[in-house]
């Protein structure tokens, strides 16, 4: 008979090094910090990025101090040309897109909280895990290079339609170097989220604690799984897509470059390829993406709502069922931002008919969360009141949706500051209000210290009102014909539409500058704010039977046993709390509703 | 000597109202790493991350072709300029080094498998096996080099038609990843060598492995038809 060796679990020791502890970290709570702090990094770049559009597009020929000092060519006598908001608004949706909405929300809280709430010490390959933060970093740095080459930036917009992505430096500004750093970038992000998701999945299928089955699950943990599955899939497509684009631009492919293309009286030397084709890649990769963005804001606004409102959901299994079908109706979907691309109308047909079936998960869980709160004692905080606002944005930007999944409608919107608004609203804003969400909640598990309460609702209440004026206003310009991407309204029909811009610009303006609460917050409470008990909340889930902040090893060498789900809320116990850990063997009385 | 320690016991849940077995997760269980250098004390005792995280990395590949795949199809469809090739007929040699660097992996596995049971006693004819392995995996991608030296010589380059980019793109990708196969089979046998071999490590390789034979056929099969 062979020897058995049952050695105690230990993925890595304890950090002993200042580089092994905050830089070179494999602790998956570390990395998870190091991804928010990229994403603190790239949202203020593309905040102000944001800023600069704003100012040009309200007062078109104004000249913005030290622009011309940035960008020369770009901004003569500092006034914006054309080509320089376009650069502007590609950088800033591709940052805002992949290094905001994605690596915050998934990617952070993913990292930090995915392993501890499934009662694991780390993630199963901690070393793949910290590349992928690395790797991330990387495409960060490689896509802000973009900045300093001799064009800047590429103009193409985040989508890098082809032909215009493709032909290189002809095309304009940016056109060369920067949309092949651009593609570069993305396709070393694509690695980086590929080695997140294999881990993330790894995580909830090996390394889930003794008890802790499928559907004890938090909403959360649940979220990050489903949205680790769509990104092995999208990132997978997206990264042969940008190795196509790359192909097209250094060694004279033609993949996406038609032939009998004529570019400033010249023929382009490419022949044969397809403009179509890359989109269909792109939107393959692009419409799951909406939902990566937006998937783990609906984990955390279930969370959140759950632990306040002091009760299970309605229904905590049509939850989990509706993000399971919204990830997948995601990927049948993609062709309806391709209603006026050309392809056959009848493709129209079949790509509207799942994009408004896409409505019916998203309208239970949101009426799930409504009927949830419904009578419920709701604690009123900054994590509860940004969940609330995720859900006004949420329904505010969906139902535009509606007119969006509709071809006959979508022509004429297509293109538009309708649409405009309506991504922002259901994809940006309410992810973002996810993330604050999240961040009011976790921050004293992550830090160790309570954030300032008081300015948490001052800055809810600036940023849920000044979202509502700079978005809610671009629906309006949006059916008076505004196109998007114009940098200045010079035709008539658009001239009377220039003050509403400029409110909206002065909106965008203040609301950014309301952000400034919320670091001056973070920064403060990081530093000064009072120390955080183990469970401030009073939740059910693991991340709060651990001090705060979490040892190294998170439960101290001990595995956890599970016996309950997260929704342990509004029952009676022995001990009078009106809830149950999920690793306590109590049993409750009776729920408080009698029941 | 290896530590001698009994499993543990299981944990007594008191709450579930049927027993929770197959669907929980195992916690620190599948942690299990050698302490000491005898391979056979270790005894993989629950399936070990790494046997659900390659079908998961197997998952992104695939799509990652399929990607490809589809990108051929409406490249072809869409183009006038498409002119059929003739492959190089060292591919089908290669084809052929592959599949049967395939089998020797096979029997390396059941080698080490007999090894770890105590079957037999020589760890050094599985590693031959490993060793013979790898050279038909550096044989296979000098195939590939080859083949491409064989269409560059006919004036074929990358960027000549379609068709030799997506020739060009395919083998190229596939070679990238079939590299890192031989990377997990050099790791394979250095840990063999340590006796620290897990063998969930050795059969997530294996797998890898298969997979790039499975994809290499699929990709030949592809260029053969529609190149």
């Amino acid at each position: 008979m062979h020897e058995t060796s049952v050695a105690p679990a230990v993925r890595h020791g304890p950090p002993t090094t200042f580089l092994r502890k905050h830089v070179f970290s494999t602790d998956h709570k570390v990395i998870g910090i190091q991804y928010y702090h990229l994403a603190f990094v790239a949202v203020v770049m593309g905040m102000v990025l944001s800023w600069l559009m704003r100012i040009h597009l309200g007062w078109t020929n104004a000249a913005i101090p030290g622009l011309q000092t940035l960008s020369p060519n770009g901004a003569p006598a500092g006034v914006m040309t054309p080509e320089l908001y376009l650069q502007l608004m590609t950088m800033h949706a591709t940052i805002m897109v992949f290094f905001v909405l994605t690596t915050a929300p998934f990617a952070a809280f993913g990292n930090y909280f995915l392993p501890i709430q499934t009662g694991a010490e780390d993630m199963p390959f901690p070393h793949f895990n910290m590349m992928s933060f690395w790797v991330t970093l990387t495409a960060f740095c490689v896509l802000i290079t973009a900045f300093f080459v001799s064009d800047g930036p590429p103009l193409a917009g985040w989508t890098s339609y082809a032909p215009l992505s493709a032909i290189g430096k002809a095309a304009g500004p940016g056109q060369g170097a920067g949309q092949v750093i651009w593609a570069t970038a993305l396709g070393i992000f694509c690695i980086g989220q590929l080695l997140g998701s294999l881990n993330f999945i790894s995580t909830v299928l090996d390394m889930r604690c003794k008890g802790m089955t499928l559907n004890r699950l938090p909403y959360t943990a649940w979220a990050w799984f489903i949205t680790s599955c769509m990104g092995l899939t999208a990132f997978a497509v997206l990264m042969p897509a940008t190795i196509l684009l790359i192909l097209d631009h250094v060694a004279g492919t033609s993949f996406f470059v038609p032939s009998g293309l004529v570019l400033n009286d010249q023929l382009v030397p490419h022949s044969g390829g397809s403009t179509l084709l890359w989109q269909h890649l792109f939107w393959f990769f692009g419409h799951p993406e909406v939902y990566i963005a937006i998937v783990p804001g609906l984990g955390i606004v279930s969370h959140v709502l759950v632990t306040n409102m002091r009760r299970p959901m309605l229904s905590t299994k049509a939850i989990l069922y509706s993000m399971w079908a919204l990830a997948f109706l995601s990927y049948m979907v993609y062709g309806h931002h391709m209603f006026v691309s050309g392809m056959n109308p009848f493709s129209s047909l079949a790509f509207s008919f799942p994009t408004l079936m896409i409505t019916i998960p998203s309208t239970i869980v949101v009426l799930i969360w409504i009927g949830s709160l419904y009578g419920a004692k709701l604690r009123i905080n900054s994590a509860s009141l940004f969940a609330l606002g995720f859900i006004s944005m949420f329904v505010s930007g969906g139902v535009s949706g509606f007119f969006l999944a509709q071809p006959s409608i979508d022509i004429m919107l297509h293109a538009t500051y309708f649409v405009v608004g309506h991504f922002h609203m259901v994809m940006g804003v309410a992810a973002m209000f996810g993330i604050f969400s999240g961040t009011y909640f976790w921050f004293p598990k992550m830090y160790g210290r309570m954030m300032n309460e008081t300015l948490g609702r001052i800055h809810f209440w600036l940023t849920f009102v000044g979202t509502y004026c700079i978005f809610m206003p671009f629906h309006y310009l949006g059916w008076a014909g505004n196109v998007r991407r114009y940098a200045a309204f010079t035709d008539d029909f658009l001239k009377p539409l220039i003050p509403l811009h400029q409110f909206v610009s002065v909106a965008a303006l203040l609301t950014g500058a309301v952000q400034l609460i919320f670091i001056y917050n973070f920064i403060n409470s990081r530093l000064r704010g009072a120390p955080a008990p183990a469970n401030p909340w009073e939740g059910t889930s693991l991340e709060w039977i651990m001090p705060s902040p979490p040892p190294w090893n998170n439960f101290g060498g001990k595995d956890p046993v599970v016996y309950h789900d997260a929704d342990q809320y509004g029952v009676r116990t022995a001990s009078g709390a009106d809830y149950i850990m999920q690793n306590s063997p109590e049993m409750p009385l009776a729920t408080a509703d009698g029941d | 000597m290896a530590t001698t320690l009994p499993p543990p016991e299981p944990e007594v849940l008191r709450l579930p109202r049927k027993p929770e077995t197959g669907d929980t997760g195992d916690g620190g269980w599948n942690t299990l790493v050698p302490t000491d250098a005898n391979m056979r004390a270790i005894e993989d005792r629950s399936p070990a991350p790494s046997s659900s995280a390659i079908w998961v990395g197997i998952a992104a590949i695939c799509m990652s072709f399929a990607a490809l795949t589809s990108a051929l199809i409406v490249r072809q469809g869409s183009s006038t300029d498409w002119r059929h090739i003739t492959l190089p007929s060292v591919l089908f040699l290669s084809t052929f080094v592959l599949l049967v660097s395939s089998v020797t992996l096979e029997i390396a596995r059941r080698r080490v498998a007999a090894f770890m049971g105590g079957q037999d006693t020589r760890v050094e004819i599985p590693r031959l096996w490993f060793y013979l392995t790898l050279s038909l995996g550096l044989l296979f991608v000098v195939g590939q080099y080859m083949a491409w030296r064989h269409l560059r010589s006919q004036g074929l380059y990358l960027a000549t038609n379609p068709n030799c980019s997506f020739f060009y793109l395919f083998t190229a990708l596939h070679v990238l990843h079939l590299m890192g196969g031989l990377a997990g089979l050099v790791r394979v046998i250095v840990k063999l060598s340590h006796s620290t071999l897990r063998r969930s490590t050795l059969n997530a390789t294996a797998y890898y492995w298969h997979f790039m034979g499975v994809l290499w056929v699929y990709l030949f099969l592809l260029l053969w038809m529609r190149i």
